[in-house]
């Protein structure tokens, strides 16, 4: 048992940027250090670079700051600081009777934020990574997601369930899963699942705000990534709305549909298109994947005529499964080409880099993929 | 065993009601062992009951008092929402064989001293969560005859709309109705943190059977709740059997008001009412008063099987079910001690069984008169969000049968 739980990002972290050598007073230094840090890349019209760790931790703090229903918890979210520093320094601001920790006890703690919710309350139910969410899977689908729909619309269940989720970077097959399609799944959630420092603040808010119970996947590997953060973004009413998708980079040619981590590897894809075939790939951000901006999707194949869809989990009655049928659906008129997807590989995450990279879209994958669709 | 031992004698020291068993005794599930004398005239004039020196174990902790006040009025109360329980239980059974209700059904017949009990130890702002056999805590905790029997039949006035069935039900400060087994303790620990999040001075009864009690969840829920003191009640509601599964064949240790190990323990007479009023009244005030949870366990039987589908003979024999119906009855003891102490007359009683009976009967027959919800898109998809943060559509079995909110 022991084992897997050093896997628990803790030993990573000690060598990342983030980590300080003053591990004991990490919650203050840290804090004022990544304020520092973030404001020192302050650039013209009000823009600024932010981590997603950061916009992560901005939102959580506005929300628990603006609603005395909202509190936080999960393992090591308090004292910790946050597995992933996600919940850096909240503790300090907002104290233990609202940043929890719990003990390694998925379904129980997680039974323990439905119940809250029930009740009233406004829980955010942090997961060390999504994949252990599985031992509380349960409780998110059969006791959150259904609870309104079974009592006729008499329980509510405002709930916030996040977490990294997704492959990571050499933990092996237990720890590199991407939950998005089953989620997405189940009537009754709400599913977002952020790329940008933008995403995650204005996603991360409206999932609180949501009424529902609605499941936030982050990535772990774009926590350390910075973005440009608008103005508008960096206020504290700033929320993106669920369900509405973005189109990350406008073009004709092709319309490559993707979500999380894939929309920067699309990106640099389309453009390397661009310079390689004078391709012009329209990239769009899910953003949201349930509900699915069905529209956004469909407007942009009637303009392009061939769709592509780049996502990191298994192929399998998978995400990208589901657009495809919905292009039948609702755009196969518009389709001159079969449509296809990049997807994670069907095998269980191997640890070794080379392998695992073959295991996850590249960004030559897409490139290659796209050109072949394209015959160019 | 010692533990349970130790546990009654330290409590005799300090007990206030005096009673004190010299050596140990089980829990009995004798529906009629209370004493109660010099009976006011008044109807709502307290007096004191004496419980029988069997109605409690307890483990790490003090016994409850071994005396209950009530009135005369709580007495007829109790004994008419039993009665109207039953009858409401057995209309379902009668509604199921005549293949009106549909699915899973789980009756409480025999088990009424349970739901009852507790709902007279609490107050509506307490909260109550249990799981799949739940029509009489939906009852107990405001839900009507008609709403019940109604969502059984998949009205659309049913308590759910519909929509839940016999193992979901909900009402204010009852939240349950969970079908997953188990899955209901963690959840039931989360209200009593949201009450003690709130400063509430109330607890949260969380129920669960000799069955479940071995999911791992329950511990989970119990580590969780001793370590920060919430204000919950888990409650094994031991009827001896899961499904067909006897404790023994399932439990490595059957004593379930010591399965919280570090959290302390109070078993219980469920077949009796005023065991279980006095049980759960005493559990309250110490969750209350900021000492955390208890595990609590009712012994009780049901009479009937697991479920409908279920004849319940083929685990147990007929002579212990006939056993129990004929001598353990938690109506026919409630019923008996009232007789016994002159609180009220056989016709009186009657008139109760009556009056109970013509209740249960005109709202069944009301609920069977009401209409199905509609077929209609909206009816299906309905609720699956809060009304106004819904999607902006969901997908039917076809693209064409989409429905747009």
């Amino acid at each position: 048992m022991a084992a897997p739980r050093l896997f628990r990002p803790a030993s990573r972290l000690l060598s990342s940027r983030l980590a300080s050598p003053l591990r004991p007073a990490f919650g203050l230094s840290a804090c004022a250090q990544s304020a520092l840090r973030a404001r020192g890349y302050a650039s013209e019209g009000g823009v600024k670079e932010v981590t997603v760790r950061d916009a992560l931790n901005e939102a959580l703090a506005e929300e628990l700051e603006l609603n005395q229903k909202t509190f936080i918890m999960g393992e090591e979210v308090a004292q910790y600081n946050g597995a992933y520093k996600v919940t850096r320094g909240l503790l300090d601001r907002f104290g233990p009777k609202r940043v929890i920790d719990t003990p390694i006890t998925e379904a129980g703690f997680c039974g323990i934020a439905v119940g809250a919710a029930l009740a009233g309350l406004h829980p955010i139910c942090e997961f060390m990574t999504f994949n252990f969410a599985m031992q509380a899977i349960d409780q998110i689908i059969n006791s959150a997601a259904k609870t309104h729909y079974m009592s006729g619309g008499i329980q509510p269940c405002n709930i916030t369930f996040r977490g990294p989720n997704g492959f990571a970077a050499g933990v092996a097959a237990q720890h590199s899963q991407d939950y998005s399609a089953w989620y997405g799944s189940i009537p009754g959630l709400k599913v977002v699942t952020p790329w940008s420092s933008e995403d995650a603040k204005g996603l991360l808010k409206a999932a609180i705000r949501d009424p529902n119970p609605v499941v936030v996947l982050e990535n772990e590997l774009l926590y350390g990534q910075a973005f440009p953060m608008s103005e508008a973004a960096q206020k504290n009413d700033f929320v993106l709305p669920i369900g509405k998708a973005k189109i990350e980079r406008p073009g004709k040619d092709l319309t490559i549909v993707t979500l999380s981590r894939c929309v920067g590897q699309s990106l640099t894809a389309a453009a390397e298109l661009k310079q390689k075939y004078g391709v012009d790939a329209e990239v769009i951000n899910l953003r949201s994947i349930k509900p699915l901006d069905v529209e956004t999707i469909i407007a942009s194949l009637k303009k392009t005529g061939r769709l592509m869809v780049v996502e990191s989990g298994y192929p399998m009655f998978g995400v990208s499964s589901e657009i495809l049928a919905l292009s039948m659906e609702y755009g196969f008129d518009y389709l001159t080409a079969p449509a296809v997807r990049v997807t994670g590989a069907e095998v269980p995450t191997p640890y070794a880099h080379g392998l695992e990279n073959m295991a996850f879209p590249q960004e030559d994958t897409i490139v290659s993929q796209a050109a072949k669709l394209l015959r160019v | 065993m010692d533990s349970g031992t130790t546990g009654k004698l330290r409590g005799c020291a300090s007990a206030p009601s005096g009673f004190c068993p010299l050596t140990r005794r089980s829990v009995t599930t004798d529906a009629a062992s209370s004493h109660a004398e010099n009976i006011p005239q008044e109807d709502d004039k307290p007096f004191t009951v004496r419980l029988s020196d069997e109605s409690f174990e307890t483990y790490e902790l003090d016994p409850p008092p071994y005396t209950l006040e009530t009135t005369k009025k709580e007495l007829k109360q109790m004994y008419y929402d039993m009665v109207t329980v039953r009858r409401m239980e057995m209309a379902a059974d009668r509604l199921y064989k005549e293949k009106k209700i549909r699915g899973f059904c789980h009756l409480s017949v025999g088990q009424e001293a349970v739901a009852v009990g507790i709902e007279h130890a609490i107050n509506r702002q307490d909260k109550i969560i249990t799981a799949y056999r739940c029509h009489g805590f939906a009852l107990m905790r405001g839900g009507t005859v008609k709403s019940i029997i109604g969502e059984l039949l998949g009205r659309r006035e049913g308590i759910a709309y519909g929509k839940g069935g016999s193992m979901h039900m909900f009402a204010e400060n009852f939240y349950g109705g969970n079908g997953i087994v188990g899955a209901q303790v963690p959840v039931g620990a989360g209200l009593a943190f949201a009450q003690q999040y709130n400063e509430q001075p109330n607890t949260s009864i969380v129920l669960y059977g000799d069955g479940a009690s071995n999911q791992g969840q329950v511990f989970e829920a119990f580590n969780m709740a001793k370590l920060w003191n919430l204000p919950v009640l888990f409650g094994c509601e031991n009827n001896k059997y899961g499904m067909g599964t006897s404790a023994a064949r399932s439990s490595a240790l059957t004593e379930y008001y010591k399965r919280g190990q570090y959290i302390p323990g109070l078993k219980v007479n469920g077949m009796d009412v005023l065991a279980t009023k006095a049980a759960v009244q005493y559990s309250k005030d110490y969750a209350v008063s900021g000492k955390g949870p208890l595990v609590l366990e009712y012994v009780t039987y049901r009479y009937g099987g697991h479920s409908m589908s279920d004849p319940g003979t083929t685990y147990r024999s007929r002579e212990e079910i006939q056993r129990m119906r004929s001598t353990h009855d938690p109506i026919a003891g409630l019923k008996q001690k009232m007789l016994e102490w002159g609180v009220t007359s056989e016709e009186e009683l009657k008139g109760l069984d009556k009056a109970a009976r013509a209740h249960v009967d005109a709202e069944v027959a009301e609920a069977e008169q009401m209409p199905a919800p509609e077929n209609t898109p909206r009816n299906l998809f309905e609720d699956i969000y809060v009304r106004g943060s819904e999607p902006r559509w969901m997908r039917g079995r076809t693209v064409d049968e989409t429905f747009y909110y």
